[in-house]
This record gives C-alpha cells, sequence and structure tokens, in this order.
C-alpha cells in the first residue's frame, strides 16, 4: 500500500489505546481530584510530577541507544496523551508534559550531542523539570518576530538578550530551550541551564494555570557556546503548529472535563418539579458543547496525523488552534453558566476550567505534538 | 492509524466531480435560478448519465476485506454531494438519477417491479401541512381494498415531486397504531387520484421543483408497498419498526449536511478569488494581533468549515464501518446546516455591493444555503437528537 493509498481511519493503534486507558486512569486518580486543592494552594501536590514518570512519557520518542524506548516521534500519540491528561487538570498536564516538549524538539532538530545530553538529563528515574521558552510578555506577542536576541561572536558563540515569560518550573529548570531572534539567521533554539549566568527569574501569576509554576525570565548578556544551537535545519515555522496542535489538544481535554461536570449537574439539578437538562434551552448548549469538541478534536487529530505523515500541518494546525481558542473558552463560559451562580463560586470546578482554558489564546510552544 | 486525509481514489474521485460542477453545473447556475421550475434542465439528462458512470466506477474501488477499515459508499457518497453542490444545490437535487426516492425503491424491488416501473425518478412525499419534524404525525392512510392500496392525503414540500416519474409516498395503514403503521408506497405518476396541486416559489433551489401532491382514491397494486407489509405486533416492536425507518436518517443526514459543505466551500473560494484582487490572501502563519477584520472572519470560516467537514467524514466513516452513528450523524448535519448558512451570509457581507449583486453568485449561495438548515432535520430537531444522546435521555423527557 503506498502512502497516498492510506485510508480514512478514526482506529487510534492498539498501542496507543492500551497508553490512553492508562493516562485516563492517571488523570482521574491522580489529578482530576487534586486539581482544585493545587488552584487554591497555587503549586503542585506534593510528589505529583514523581509520579508521572511512571507513565514512561520522556522515554518514548528516545531511541534505545540513548536510554529511551525507541517508539520514534508520534504526533498523534503525543495529542491523545495530551487530550487524556488535560482532562484531568490542564496545569498539571503541562507541568508533566512541559520536559517532553523539550525532549521531542531536541529529537527533530537537535545535533547528536544534544539529544544525548538531553537524553541523559531528561529520561531519568526522578522528574527532571524542563521547559521550552519562546514567548514573550506584553501585548501582541508574535512567534514569528521574536525581541529575544542572539547575536553571534567572532568565535561563533552567541550572546543572547531579552525577556521571557511563562516559563515553566524557571530557576527549578534543569534544562531550558529558549528561542531567539538570531538576525539573518531567523528563530534558533539554544539550550541552557537555568542557572546560567545572566539569567533571572520572577515568578509569574495568572489568572488561571495556577499550580503551574510559571516565571517571567530576563537574558542578560547571556553567553552560550555555539554547541548549544540547535541544527541548521531547524524549522520554527513547523515548531510553531506543533506548538498549536498540542494547545488545541489541551483545549480539548479540558472541555472535555468540562462536558463531563455539566452533564451529570444538568440532570440532577431540578427547577420548576424537573431537572433543567429537559429544557432545551439547557439541552441544546449541552448539544452544542459536545458538537463543537467533537469538531475540535477531528481537527486536532487531523493536523497531527498530517505531522506524523510528515505532511505540510501549517493549515491545519492554525485552524484547530483558532477553534480552540473560539470554542475552548465557549464551552469554558457555557460551563459556568449551566451552573448558575453554583459555577460561578469555587465549590465546583467549571470556574476554575473557566480560567484555565482563557489561556489557550496566549499559550505558545511550552507543548508540542 | 489515525489518518483524516482522504485515500487518493477518493481524491481523483472528488476532483473528477469538482470538474465536472464547474463544466457542467454552474454555467447553468443562473439560467435555471432565473427560469425557476418552468421546465426540466435539459442539460441534466446527459449530465446525470455522464455522473452515474462515474459513480458506478467510484463506488466500486473499495476492496478492503472484512473486518478491516473501509472507505466505503457512504464516504464517497459525502464527498460527491459535496462536490456536486460546490457547483449547484438547486440543480444537484433535479439531477433526474439523485431523486432521494430512489435509494429506497432500490433496496427492496424485486426485479419484476424495477422492470415494471422502468427508468427511476423518484421523490420522495413526507412532510404533510400538518407534519413536518413530526413525521410520526402523518395522517395520510393506505387501506388495502382487494389486492389495492387506496391512498388518500396530501403531501407537500416534494422535492422532484413535479419533475419525478415515481412518487414514494408515506401513509398509515392504521392512524391508531401509531408510528409502526407507517409504510411507504411507490405510485407511478399518471396513476388516477394523484394530483400535483401546486409548486412552490422558493427563496433558494429555485432550479429545484418543490410540489405539493393530493392523494384522493389513489389506488395501486398491493406490491407497490415497499418492505415488510406486516404491522408489528407489540409496543415494542412497534417501536423498533419505526426505528429502522428513522435509522435511514443516520446514512442521509451526512449527505445532506455534505451539501453545506459545498455551497459553503462555493462561497468561500468566490469571495477569496475576489478579494485576491483586492491584494487580500490567507497566510495560516500570521500572528492574531496582525489580522484585519475580514481576514479574521475568513479564518473562522475556514476553521468552521474544517470543523464541519471532518464531522461529516467522520460520521460517513462510521456508517461505511457498520458504527452507530445516529448522534455523529446529527452532530454533522446541525454543523454542516448552520456553518453552510452563516459562511455564505458572511461572505455576501464581505463583499459588499458585490456580493449582494446578481452579477456574482454570492448571493444566491445565500438564498440556496438556507434551506440546508431546515431540511432532512432541522437545527433544532438535530440538537434535540444530540442532547438526548449525550444526556442519556428518551423523548418522552427531553421533547
Amino acid at each position: 500500500m503506498s502512502d497516498t493509498d492510506v485510508l480514512f481511519d478514526l482506529t487510534p493503534s492498539e498501542e496507543q489505546q492500551m497508553t490512553r486507558e492508562v493516562m485516563r486512569r492517571f488523570a482521574r486518580e491522580e489529578m482530576a481530584a487534586a486539581a482544585r486543592p493545587a488552584d487554591e494552594a497555587g503549586a503542585l501536590p506534593e510528589g505529583f510530577l514523581r509520579k508521572t514518570v511512571e507513565l514512561g512519557l520522556n522515554f518514548m520518542p528516545i531511541p534505545e541507544a540513548l536510554g529511551g524506548v525507541g517508539a520514534g516521534r508520534s504526533p498523534v500519540s503525543n495529542v491523545l496523551n495530551t487530550e487524556d491528561l488535560a482532562r484531568g487538570d490542564m496545569s498539571m498536564a503541562i507541568a508533566a508534559l512541559a520536559p517532553l516538549a523539550m525532549i521531542n524538539c531536541v529529537m527533530d532538530y537537535g545535533t547528536d550531542a544534544q539529544k544525548e545530553e538531553v537524553s541523559q538529563a531528561l529520561a531519568t528515574a526522578d522528574f527532571t523539570p524542563a521547559a521550552m521558552a519562546l514567548m514573550e510578555p506584553g501585548i501582541g506577542f508574535d512567534a514569528r518576530r521574536l525581541n529575544t536576541s542572539a547575536v553571534r561572536q567572532s568565535d561563533g558563540s552567541y550572546v543572547l538578550d531579552g525577556a521571557k515569560s511563562m516559563v515553566a518550573f524557571g530557576p527549578q529548570a534543569r534544562l531550558l530551550l529558549v528561542f531567539a531572534a538570531s538576525g539573518d539567521a531567523g528563530t534558533q533554539g539554544f539550550i541552557l541551564s537555568g542557572d546560567s549566568a545572566g539569567v533571572s527569574f520572577e515568578k509569574e501569576d495568572y489568572m488561571g494555570l495556577r499550580p503551574l509554576p510559571l516565571y517571567a525570565m530576563t537574558l542578560d548578556k547571556v553567553a552560550v557556546p555555539a554547541s548549544a544551537r540547535l541544527r541548521d535545519d531547524f524549522d520554527p515555522g513547523r515548531l510553531l503548529s506543533l506548538g498549536k496542535i498540542a494547545t488545541a489538544a489541551l483545549a480539548v481535554g479540558t472541555c472535555q472535563a468540562v462536558l463531563d461536570y455539566v452533564v451529570p449537574y444538568v440532570k440532577e439539578r431540578t427547577a420548576f418539579g424537573e431537572p433543567i437538562s429537559n429544557r432545551q434551552a439547557v439541552a441544546f448548549m449541552v448539544a452544542d458543547m459536545a458538537t463543537e469538541l467533537e469538531g475540535l478534536r477531528l481537527m486536532v487529530y487531523r493536523a497531527a496525523a498530517q505531522a506524523e505523515r510528515g505532511l505540510d500541518c501549517t493549515r491545519a494546525a492554525f485552524l484547530a488552534h483558532r477553534n480552540a481558542v473560539k470554542y475552548g473558552m465557549k464551552i469554558g463560559t457555557d460551563g459556568v453558566q449551566l451552573l448558575g451562580g453554583h459555577g460561578f463560586t469555587r465549590s465546583h470546578p467549571v470556574e476554575m476550567y473557566y480560567r484555565n482554558l482563557r489561556a489557550l489564546a496566549m499559550l505558545d510552544g511550552m507543548l508540542l505534538a | 492509524m489515525i489518518n483524516l486525509e482522504l485515500p487518493k481514489r477518493l481524491e481523483d474521485t472528488r476532483a473528477l466531480l469538482r470538474q465536472f460542477s464547474a463544466g457542467g453545473l454552474r454555467p447553468l447556475s443562473r439560467k435555471y435560478d432565473l427560469l425557476e421550475q418552468q421546465a426540466m434542465p435539459q442539460e441534466l439528462y446527459d449530465l446525470g448519465k455522464l455522473l452515474g458512470g462515474g459513480r458506478n466506477r467510484a463506488a466500486g474501488g473499495s476492496e478492503e476485506p472484512a473486518g478491516a477499515n473501509r472507505n466505503g459508499n457512504n464516504m464517497f457518497m459525502v464527498l460527491s454531494s459535496a462536490e456536486l453542490c460546490w457547483g449547484d444545490v438547486g440543480l444537484f437535487l433535479a439531477l433526474p438519477n439523485v431523486g432521494l426516492g430512489n435509494a429506497a425503491v432500490s433496496a427492496v424491488a424485486t426485479d419484476e417491479q424495477k422492470e415494471e416501473w422502468g427508468e427511476l425518478f423518484a421523490s420522495m412525499a413526507i412532510t404533510e401541512p400538518g407534519a413536518g419534524s413530526d413525521s410520526a404525525a402523518i395522517r395520510t392512510t393506505a387501506v388495502l381494498d382487494g389486492d389495492e392500496w387506496v391512498i388518500n392525503g396530501e403531501k407537500i414540500f416534494v422535492t422532484s415531486g413535479y419533475r419525478s416519474k415515481q412518487v414514494v409516498v408515506w401513509a398509515s395503514l392504521d392512524l391508531k397504531l401509531g408510528k409502526a403503521a407507517i409504510k411507504s408506497f411507490l405510485v407511478p405518476k399518471g396513476t388516477p387520484g394523484m394530483t400535483v396541486t401546486r409548486v412552490e416559489h422558493k427563496l433558494g433551489i429555485r432550479a429545484s421543483d418543490t410540489a405539493q401532491i393530493v392523494f384522493e382514491n389513489c389506488r395501486v397494486p398491493k406490491a407497490n408497498l415497499l418492505g415488510n407489509p406486516e404491522i408489528a405486533k407489540t409496543a415494542e416492536d412497534r417501536k423498533k419498526a419505526f426505528g429502522g425507518v428513522m435509522q435511514t436518517f443516520d446514512n442521509t443526514r451526512p449527505m445532506v449536511a455534505a451539501q453545506g459543505l459545498g455551497v459553503a466551500r462555493a462561497a468561500l473560494d468566490l469571495t477569496l478569488e475576489l478579494l485576491k484582487q483586492k491584494g487580500i490572501e490567507l497566510d495560516f502563519e500570521k500572528s492574531y494581533h496582525q489580522m484585519s477584520a475580514i481576514e479574521s472572519d475568513l479564518y473562522d470560516m475556514e476553521a468552521d468549515y474544517e470543523a464541519a467537514r471532518l464531522l461529516v467524514l467522520k460520521a460517513a466513516w462510521m456508517a461505511d464501518n457498520k458504527q452507530p452513528n445516529s448522534m455523529n450523524a446529527s452532530m454533522s448535519k446541525a454543523k454542516a446546516g448552520r456553518m453552510g448558512n452563516q459562511v455564505a451570509l458572511k461572505c455576501v457581507e464581505i463583499c459588499g455591493q458585490l456580493g449582494y449583486s446578481k452579477a456574482q453568485l454570492l448571493e444566491k449561495f445565500a438564498r440556496d444555503s438556507k434551506i440546508i438548515d431546515i431540511y432532512e432535520g432541522t437545527q433544532q430537531i438535530q440538537q434535540l437528537i444530540i442532547a438526548r444522546q449525550v444526556l442519556g435521555k428518551g423523548s418522552s423527557e427531553l421533547k
């Protein structure tokens, strides 16, 4: 069967189906119940990150020779995992998957030495914090025009200057993959450790994603060797597309959590002598949530499957992301609406989903498909 | 393996149908929109034959072993409906060999009957003045008198009811027994007692005729009852029997949803072509902060089109693979129905005077698109079906 004869198919592989069961159980048992206390505390649950190591996520794309499983890069598996974990909690899902994003990017575009360095540091028995640093502070961030600069020195090394935001783990990160504009060479990626000279962090505080440790990062004349730069064939456009797909997958999982919560609620809550779900005004809102969520899910799968087959996924990724921002937030706000005043209180998770879902519009390059 | 691209076989068929639409249907669009339903567009007989030949070749191409993933006839039908409606929804409906009744007849008729009834161009008469979405509430009756059924009643909104050569009419054998007693009958044109009493003048799809048909002691042979003549005995069996009738909608809804895809794609393609002359082109890497309002609308429409398209493909794929798809069929119809209408209307707005003018087809797409969110189950009926499934409610609770 040649590549163009591949049929339209929505059946996950056996491997993916088994993994989904594991992820869903983990999301149910280790994440969903812990989400509210973690949101209130503004910190990840004690021991949560260590437990995620048992999921083996980081080992999958790393070749056997470097201590991994050697399953190869699979954008489809990545979005399934992202969806299933986000169904438990979006903040915790991002924390768990942030190092994997860096691993995936290095497997795609790193030198052999970088692959080895990242594998040794991150494919470990304990959770090692690591993250990608793409976003920058302020209004109007454009990932194609970064303000952080990387100036090439006469000896081939680079000096990085600028400011990043929403950097997961910040000073605790063992490794960070920082993106900067390098003159005519365009966007380049550099691997550095969180404690590099000239790097400083300040904790950030957001309306949502509260358990996730996010930091503003300042780079002041940070010297990095030429060996820290990703390969010459690094494709920033593809990186951004993979990032958009992953963000949209977060939307799918979180919106599924909204739906999971509101369906039993509207069936139990009575008004005027019967369940409010018997009223079309309520039922049709639920129907639209389910329909738009399913449409979004398929868009995410299509974009990821294109990436997996090596097809150009720019358009599909852009459109999936666009609908994730639009319908993700719509489902988030409708989730609160369906619970009425109760939805506005912190006794129910829908207000937390609402706050988390707003982040979809600004998350860029934090996770990868 | 998860893959949402089409195999080459279907992609090639799709491209051929697009050519057929562009060269065969589009040039007739304005002509028959203006002529309305005065005469059968004669060109469609030849075009229909051309299409029929192509269809047999394309649909026969699927040779997956039993149990394996299939991209079969349902997938083919949604893709071809979308492409033909990209050409023209009204002309597509008027094609002699896509009459809605044809499938119903082909499924159950014996070889002798097919011989006797001749070339099929069968319309489907379900809706009545007092029964639209609630098709179980029809009042048309069929009573056995000797070897003949005697049909009485009034049908409206029969697509191709005027031009078709046969009418498949839904009638009740016993009004007291409700849904289970509803059967369908084939009535050839010219049968005494069946009269086309009016054709509707419509907002859109004007090339397609929409007829009112009155049955007054209309007699047809006993064998013209399509399918099983028995009325289920128990309440449980009756429910099941009507469920079987309604199940056909699980296959047809994605196909009608696909019409919404066709008209939306047509409106978007034309709008993008017109905007290109103004220097506006889509760039799927653009930052949200750099977009004009019109560009932002265009990206939204492309995204909604994509969501609807994938919902339609999924519903058809499930049907091909014998997976229960009632909810997905309704989702595809709900989303594609509203998307097609919203996109076509928005394209008129974006193109301003040119969009509103009959100098372009955008105004026609906007008129044609409305009916797709109504027939084969309105937007609201689809929402009801989806809601019942998601909420686990029966029709007695969630009305």
